[in-house]
C-alpha cells in the first residue's frame, strides 16, 4: 500500500494540504471549512494572489554600522567591541523579523520562495544593512524573472563583497564571483571550463559599491578588453557574461532541478524536470509560470511526491508558529532552536548553502526536533548549549565566563483559538491529518483513538517523525 | 502506557530525569581485552587560535620585531629546543613533551588559504580544497567506507549538544553525546520509547524510514553509551572547566572500553583581534591543563598506547601584530599530537619560516590532508582515498 492517499482518489483538501505544505508553511486547521471546497487551481490562485505584494524587511533604516565603522577609531579596544555587539544584535533582529514575517504573513508562496533564494544565492555579510538588502531583492524577485533576480543579486553589496569582487581589478582578476556564478548560482559544474571562468572574471573587474551601499561600476578598474567565453569572443561586461550564461538551455534545467528539489522530490524526476526547464527558458526565465505549473501538475500530487520531504528546521519552526498562534515571551530562544536544528538564518554554511534533505537529520538534532514542538506547546525547558559560530568568535574570546544557557521556551500556544478553529464536526482523525503530511498508520491511529483530548493528541503527534515530514 | 506522562515529561523536557536504578551495569571489560583497540581523539580550537603565541619561535628575531607589544618574553618562556617554546600557559604540557608524548607540526595548511573562519573551518572539516564544497565530513567520511565493520553511530563520538559537519557522512553519521545520562533520559521518555517498539521493523528506504531508523540507532547508542561509560568510576583529578570535563567523558568512555573510534571535542574563544595576551592566555591554559590531565589519566589506565590526540584549528594568525594588540587572520598554523606511541616525538619539522611570507602571512608546508590521510591509513586503518579521493601520502609521525 503507498503512502498517502492514493492518487485516484486524494480527496480535494488532501491536494490542498499538500499544496500549502509545500508552497507554504502548512496549512491551519482554521482554513479548514474554507478550503476544502477550494479546486486546485483556486487554491493556486489564492496563493498567488496573497502573495502579489512584496512587503519588504524594514528593520534597518539606513547602512549605520558603515557610519559607525568609519566614524569609529578602529584601534581603540572598546568602541571596536561595542561595533560588533551592535552588530551582532542588529543580526539577530533581522533573522527574528524575518522568523516573525514567515510565521505572520499571508503571503507564504512569497517568503516560501524566499527561504528558497536566501539558500540558492547563499551568503554572509557582517553587514545587516547589507544582508537586509539582500533579502530584500530576493524578496521582491522571490516570483519574478530569474535573470533580475540574478542580475541585483550580483550587484548586491552583500554578494559583491562576500565574493571578493571588490577586489576585482582589472590586471588583477579575482575569479571567486565567477566560478560561484556558474558552479552554484547558474549552470552547474562541467559546464564551464578554468578558462571560462578566467575570462569572465575579466568581465565583472571594476563591479563593486559604494559607501552607501549603491552598485556602481568602477570605470577605471574595468578591463574593457576582448574576452572569449563560452565560444563566443567580444567585449564582455559582466551583464553580457549573465546573457550568454542564461542562453544556454543547462541553466533552467539546473535551477529547475534545485527548484524540484526544494518543491517536489529530494530525487528529481527527468522528465519533469525538463517540463519545467522548458517553460522557464521558453518564458524569458519567468519563475511564476514555472511554479504554477508545478503546482497544479498531476504528478505533484501523485503518493511519491507527498509527506515525504523533510521540514528544514525553519520551516517546523515557522509550521509550528502558524499552526499554533505561538507568542515568544523571549523570541530568541527561537535563534536556539536555529542553532540546536541546524539552520541559522543569514548564516549559511558556505556559498553551497544549506544541502537539505537527509542532511539535516541525526541523533542530536532529530531528538530536538522531535521535542522542540511538544516543549514550545507546553512552555517546556530547552537545556541546550551548542557551539559557536566561527564568526562570533572575536566576541566570545573578550568573554571570560560564559555560561551554559538553558532556556525556558516561554512561549504560548493559543490553545482556544486553535480549538474555536476546528470546525463543528470535524473528527479527531480529521484534525490528525491536517496535521500530518504522510499517510496515518495504524501506529498513529491507536495515538489518536486513545488520546484524551484534541490537545493532548495534537502535543503527542507533533511528537512524531512524520511531524518532521511535509 | 498512560499518555499523561508524555504531557507531563515533555514540560520537563530537559531530561531531568534520573536514570531508572533497576538497570543492571555491564560487566566491565577486562583490560586486556582493550588494548589494542585504537582511538582517534580530535581537538579543535576555534576562532583561529594564534600558533605563534602557543609555539612561540623565540629564536627567530623577526617574532619580536613584529609584535612589539604581545611577543612573549623569553624569560617567560618554556623553551623546548633553540628556536621554540611553550607558551608559559601550556606549562602543564612540557612534562608531556619530555615523556615523548607529544609532537608538533608546523606549518600546516592548504593551497588558497580562506581567511573567513566559517570557510576555513569547513574546508578543514570536510577536507575539501579550498575551491570545493563539499557536504559531507571527512570523519564521516570515514565512517561511510568503514559501516560495514562499524555501523553504529557512536563509532564517532561528538561530546557536544551538536554533531559537527565533520562527523556527518553521506551513509552514516556520529553521535553527538555532551551527557550520556541525559541522552538517555531523553531518549526513554514513555511516548518516545513507545514510538522506537512500535517501528522496529518494516523500515522503508524513504525519509520517514530514515527518521525511524534514526531514532532507533540513538536510541540503542544512548542505551549502550550509557550503561557501558558507566562501568567506569574516574579517578583521575581533572581541572574544574568544561572543556576538561569533556576530556574527561571522553577518557571516560575510553576507558569504560566504548567501541568508539573518534572523539571529537572543541574549544572556542581564540579570535583574538584585541588584548591577545590574556584572552589567548586564558584559553591556552584552560587547554593544555585539561589536556595534561587527559594524557595523564590515560597513561594511568594503561590506554595511552592506544590514542591518539590532535589539535587544530581553521588558521593561524598574521605575523604582525595590529594595532589593538592582538593578531588578525592569517593562514598556515601548527598542528599539536599526542600519544604514547607517536614515532617522532617532539617537533616534528622546522619552525616557521619568518621570512619568506606570502603577503605577510606564513606558507604552508605540510598539507593538513596529509595529516588526515596519516590518521586514516596508520591509525584507524582505512585507504586514505576511500575518504579524501585525491589520495594524499601519509607521513610518518605513527
Amino acid at each position: 500500500m503507498p503512502r498517502g492517499l492514493s492518487y485516484s482518489v486524494m480527496n480535494s483538501l488532501a491536494r490542498i494540504k499538500h499544496l500549502y505544505a509545500r508552497a507554504g508553511f502548512g496549512l491551519n486547521v482554521d482554513k479548514l471549512a474554507q478550503y476544502q471546497r477550494l479546486s486546485v487551481k483556486h487554491a493556486v490562485d489564492e496563493l498567488f494572489r496573497s502573495s502579489d505584494f512584496s512587503q519588504p524587511l524594514s528593520l534597518l533604516t539606513a547602512n549605520q554600522t558603515y557610519q559607525m565603522a568609519d566614524r569609529a577609531d578602529k584601534t581603540d579596544t572598546l568602541t571596536r567591541k561595542m561595533f560588533l555587539q551592535e552588530q551582532r544584535q542588529q543580526e539577530k533582529d533581522l533573522n527574528l523579523a524575518w522568523l516573525n514575517q514567515m510565521s505572520s504573513t499571508e503571503a507564504v508562496l512569497r517568503e516560501k520562495m524566499v527561504l528558497f533564494w536566501h539558500n540558492h544565492f547563499a551568503c554572509r555579510t557582517q553587514n545587516p544593512w547589507y544582508a537586509q538588502q539582500l533579502n530584500n531583492i530576493q524578496r521582491d524577485n522571490a516570483l519574478g524573472n530569474f535573470k533580475t533576480l540574478l542580475l541585483q543579486v550580483s550587484q548586491s553589496p552583500a554578494m559583491l563583497q562576500f565574493l571578493n569582487n571588490q577586489q576585482n581589478r582589472k590586471g588583477h582578476p579575482n575569479e571567486n564571483f565567477a566560478r560561484e556564478l556558474m558552479e552554484l548560482f547558474t549552470i552547474g559544474r562541467g559546464n564551464y571550463t578554468e578558462q571560462d571562468i578566467k575570462e569572465s572574471a575579466r568581465a565583472f573587474t571594476g563591479w563593486g559599491f559604494n559607501n552607501k551601499g549603491e552598485f556602481v561600476m568602477r570605470a577605471g578598474q574595468h578591463d574593457d578588453g576582448s574576452k572569449t567565453f563560452m565560444g563566443q569572443s567580444g567585449n564582455f561586461k559582466g551583464e553580457d557574461i549573465i546573457d550568454i550564461i542564461l542562453q544556454k538551455k543547462q541553466t533552467a534545467v539546473f535551477i529547475c532541478t534545485k527548484l524540484y528539489r526544494y518543491l517536489v522530490n529530494d530525487t528529481p524526476d527527468k522528465a519533469h524536470v525538463n517540463a519545467m526547464a522548458d517553460l522557464l527558458y521558453n518564458g524569458n526565465y519567468e519563475l511564476s509560470p514555472v511554479l504554477k505549473y508545478v503546482f497544479t501538475a498531476d504528478w505533484f500530487y501523485a503518493p511519491a511526491n507527498v509527506g515525504n520531504l523533510i521540514k528544514s528546521p525553519i520551516d517546523l519552526i515557522v509550521g509550528l508558529n502558524r499552526q499554533f498562534y505561538i507568542t515568544y515571551n523571549n523570541p530568541e530562544v527561537m535563534m536556539q532552536f536555529e542553532r540546536a536544528l541546524g539552520q541559522v538564518l543569514f548564516y549559511p554554511p558556505n556559498v553551497a548553502g544549506w544541502p537539505g534533505g537527509k542532511n539535516w537529520i541525526d541523533s542530536s538534532s532529530l531528538m530536538y526536533r522531535l521535542k522542540i514542538p511538544s516543549t514550545v506547546l507546553n512552555n517546556g525547558i530547552i537545556d541546550f548549549h551548542g557551539k559557536a559560530d566561527p564568526e562570533d568568535e572575536a566576541l566570545l574570546a573578550g568573554m571570560p565566563n560564559r555560561k551554559q544557557v538553558k532556556t525556558q521556551a516561554q512561549s504560548t500556544a493559543d490553545w482556544d483559538k486553535f480549538l474555536a478553529g476546528i470546525p463543528k464536526g470535524t473528527t479527531k482523525e480529521q484534525v490528525a491529518e491536517v496535521l500530518l503530511s504522510p499517510e496515518i498508520n495504524s501506529n498513529l491511529k491507536s495515538v489518536i483513538v486513545q488520546s484524551g483530548s484534541i490537545k493532548s493528541m495534537v502535543v503527542e503527534l507533533v511528537s512524531t517523525p512524520e511531524y518532521q515530514l511535509c | 502506557m498512560k499518555r499523561r506522562d508524555f504531557l507531563k515529561s515533555s514540560a520537563l523536557a530537559s531530561g531531568v530525569f534520573l536514570i531508572p536504578s533497576f538497570l543492571k551495569p555491564f560487566e566491565a571489560m577486562a583490560s586486556n581485552e582493550l588494548s589494542g583497540f585504537k582511538n582517534l581523539v580530535i581537538i579543535q580550537l576555534s576562532g583561529g587560535n594564534d600558533g605563534l603565541n602557543t609555539i612561540v619561535p623565540y629564536g627567530n628575531d623577526i617574532y619580536y620585531q613584529k609584535r612589539k607589544t604581545i611577543a612573549i618574553k623569553q624569560p617567560d618562556l618554556i623553551k623546548l629546543n633553540d628556536m621554540q617554546a611553550l607558551n608559559p600557559n601550556l606549562a602543564a604540557l612540557k612534562e608531556l613533551y619530555d615523556q615523548g608524548w607529544m609532537s608538533i607540526i608546523n606549518s600546516v595548511g592548504y593551497p588558497n588559504p580562506d581567511r573567513s573562519h566559517f570557510r576555513s573551518m569547513d574546508i578543514w572539516q570536510t577536507a575539501s580544497a579550498s575551491d570545493q564544497f563539499l557536504t559531507t565530513g571527512w570523519i564521516g567520511r570515514y565512517l561511510d567506507a568503514n559501516c560495514a565493520v562499524n555501523k553504529n553511530p557512536y563509532t564517532a563520538v561528538e561530546v557536544d549538544d551538536t554533531l559537527s559537519l565533520a562527523l556527518k557522512g553521506s551513509k552514516m553519521k556520529g553521535i553527538a553525546v555532551q551527557n550520556p545520562g541525559k541522552l538517555y533520559s531523553n531518549t526513554r521518555e514513555p511516548f518516545f520509547k513507545e514510538l522506537v517498539n512500535e517501528h522496529n521493523d518494516n523500515l522503508n528506504e524513504d525519509n520517514l524510514g530514515y527518521l525511524y531508523k534514526t531514532m532507533i540507532e540513538t536510541y540503542s547508542s544512548a542505551d549502550y553509551i550509557q550503561q557501558t561509560s558507566k562501568t567506569y568510576q574516574t579517578k583521575a583529578e581533572y581541572p574544574q572547566t568544561a572543556f576538561a570535563n569533556q576530556l574527561k567523558s571522553v577518557a571516560k568512555f575510553i576507558n569504560s572500553g566504548l567501541k568508539t573510534r573518534v572523539y571529537y571535542v572543541s574549544l572556542s574563544g581564540f579570535d583574538t583581534h584585541t588584548t591577545q595576551i590574556n584572552q589567548q592566555g586564558r584559553q591556552l591554559k584552560v587547554y593544555g591543563e585539561a589536556v595534561a590531565a587527559f594524557i595523564k589519566d590515560l597513561k594511568q589506565s594503561g590506554r595511552l598506547d592506544d590514542t591518539l590526540v590532535m589539535t587544530f584549528s581553521e588558521f593561524g594568525r598574521r605575523v604582525e601584530q595590529n594595532a589593538s594588540d592582538g593578531t588578525d587572520h592569517g593562514t598556515a598554523n601548527n598542528v599539536m599530537l599526542f600519544g604514547g606511541k607517536l614515532n617522532k616525538q617532539g617537533i616534528y619539522n622546522n619552525a616557521p619560516n619568518l621570512t619568506q611570507l606570502d603577503n605577510g602571512d606564513l606558507k604552508y608546508e605540510i598539507d593538513f590532508r596529509n595529516i588526515y590521510a596519516t590518521l586514516l591509513d596508520k591509525w584507524l586503518n582505512v585507504n586514505n582515498s576511500t575518504v579524501l579521493n585525491s589520495g594524499f601520502r601519509a607521513m610518518d609521525f605513527v
